[in-house]
């Protein structure tokens, strides 16, 4: 991947500045790069790594494996779209194997997110059979641990 | 016999008389001092690889904990020659000609050990890595230091070598990239050092532990120059490029008869290096590209940031192509490296490394170790900028 989005995706506050400085190229290249890439399309947006485990919300997230239909001429994205646009649904991905989508979906409470399961997201046309399971704890997101690091244990000065 | 002044008397005379590191001594000055930001590190800030890591506790719970061949795990050796035949151009049998050690520095003391008579001279560059002139002391070696220079991307050339030659050269060592400048040699460098070599049938140890850390050019290696392999012992290990520096495992390469040598002192001193290591080491090698390739990402990236901010305040520095380090000249501001060092430490709390632990021609320079993340970095150089303009 291009150097100019895997420091974007390790942080995405980093200054122009001194991006321009690691890639060697001028700030106005890095602006104009970065500006492309947002009106492509390539970059969506730019969000925080939360660790949510630590603010006791009332948030409850299921993570849900959908057995679908695929349809004529749209295939799987017809329907997965159609899913995707229920704002309860914060990912979903088709995958191989023994179901089609895999789907996260976010409430405030249990019922809430049952609910959403069997009167929303089962009944829908082409939806043949869900599974939900609910999360219990985030070990890592999005490439990062959520736990502290330790402090840095090398000596001060090394040959 | 009684005191500390008669015990003194009492030690080897080499021992004795070669000077502690500069960079102990230094070490010892940082610690006392609170939230100190340290570009002194010559070691990764990354961890060791998460497979590599998981492999070893499996090791350990597999039992490989015993003593391993004196030569090392035969699968191992067997994995490094197909590493360096692939990566540096020079092909080693496993049976005989590789042997595995405790890091680098264990094979630098054999080879030396190993080649050495009394009052034989070994030509090395300076600045170098703090133990060169130490170790072929210990080895009854007459060090001959050759200088290099920043003007001229502190490379070694020929000219330089034929300046510092004598009858009683033996042996030249050769450590690039570099630690403490960051240089490297470019396959025309190399050939010309090559052929003084072996018009002067020298025998070259070369260290390349740094090898896999290169930012603008793929490394040459001189094994890789015609007519070299035979006359050389190539040293690597993993330390640097994997993050193992804990784990002390490195590995020498050459011609049987030189590493048969360097294996008998191996043999009756350390016996083999940990198996655990060797079979870290192994995990290692089955995906040097995916482990290597991130890192070395990380680093060109800060190599660049720091070289732009020296620029930015009027810092000279010959750019750093390889290792982790960058050595800027520091003569300017009339102070000594040590003084301009420690006064940095005092006022600003960055700890750099003073280039005289490198060789009395590393007066005048610091080596910044970029080394540590970018954060890090950044701060460091805010506070440099701070103490540079003061002055």
């Amino acid at each position: 991947m291009d150097g100019l989005l895997q420091i974007l995706q390790s942080n995405a506050l980093e200054s122009r500045e001194n991006i321009a400085r690691m890639l060697g190229v001028s700030a106005t290249e890095v602006a104009q790069r970065i500006a492309d890439y947002e009106k492509r399309g390539v970059i969506r947006g730019y969000q925080a790594i939360v660790n949510e485990d630590q603010l006791e919300l009332d948030k409850v997230t299921a993570v849900i494996e959908v057995k679908v239909a695929p349809q004529r001429e749209g295939g799987f994205d017809t329907i997965a779209t159609r899913i995707g646009r229920f704002p309860e649904v914060r990912s979903a991905y088709l995958v191989s194997g023994a179901y089609d989508l895999l789907l996260f979906v976010e409430g405030s409470t249990l019922r809430e997110v049952a609910t959403f399961v069997s009167e929303r997201l089962s009944p829908l046309d082409g939806v043949l059979s869900t599974s939900t399971h609910f999360m219990l704890k985030t070990y890592k997101r999005f490439g990062v641990l959520m736990h502290q690091p330790g402090p840095d244990e090398r000596l001060s000065v090394t040959p | 016999m009684s005191g500390s002044a008669s015990l003194r008397n009492r030690l080897n005379a080499t021992v004795r008389d070669i000077p502690r590191s500069g960079i102990r001594d230094f070490f010892d000055l940082v610690t006392t001092v609170k939230d100190v930001i340290s570009l002194g590190i010559g070691e990764p800030d990354f961890d060791t690889p998460w497979h590599v890591r998981e492999s070893t506790v499996f090791a350990l719970e597999r039992g490989a904990t015993h003593y391993t061949s004196n030569l090392g795990y035969p699968e191992l050796r067997r994995a490094l020659a197909r590493y360096v035949g692939k990566t540096f151009g020079a092909e080693y049998n496993p049976e005989n000609e590789v042997l595995v050690t405790v890091g680098v520095s264990e094979a630098l003391d054999l080879a030396l050990r190993a080649l050495l008579n009394p009052g034989d001279e070994v030509l090395y560059h300076e600045p170098c890595y703090v133990s060169y002139r130490a170790s072929i002391l210990f080895a009854h070696g007459v060090p001959v230091a050759v200088e290099t220079r920043a003007e001229n991307g502190f490379r070694l050339t020929r000219a330089m070598l034929e300046a510092a030659v004598t009858p009683r050269t033996k042996v030249l060592m050769l450590n690039f990239p570099n630690n403490p400048t960051g240089a490297v040699m470019s396959r025309t460098d190399l050939e010309d050092i090559a052929a003084f070599a072996r018009e002067r049938d020298l025998i070259v140890i070369t260290d390349e532990i740094y090898a896999e850390l290169t930012y603008d050019a793929p490394h040459t290696s001189v094994v890789s120059v015609p007519g070299m392999r035979d006359r050389t012992i190539f040293l690597h290990g993993f330390s640097k490029a994997w993050a193992m520096t804990g784990f002390r495992l490195g590995y020498a390469c050459g011609p049987t008869e030189l590493i048969d040598a360097m294996m008998k002192i191996h043999q009756y001193t350390m016996l083999c290096a940990p198996s655990l290591s060797q079979k870290a080491a192994l995990e290692a090698l089955a995906r040097p590209k995916t482990d290597i390739g991130e890192m070395v990402n990380e680093y060109r990236r800060r190599r660049n940031f720091i070289a732009s901010a020296f620029a930015d305040m009027g810092l000279e520095c010959s750019r750093p192509l390889g290792a982790f380090y960058a050595f800027p000249s520091v003569a300017r501001f009339g102070l000594s490296a040590k003084d301009f060092s420690l006064a940095l430490l005092r006022e600003e709390k960055v700890a750099v490394v003073p280039g005289t632990a490198f060789g009395a021609c590393g007066e005048g320079f610091v080596r910044c170790a970029y080394a540590t993340s970018l954060d890090n970095i950044k701060e460091a150089l805010t506070r440099l900028r701070r103490f540079v303009a003061r002055r």
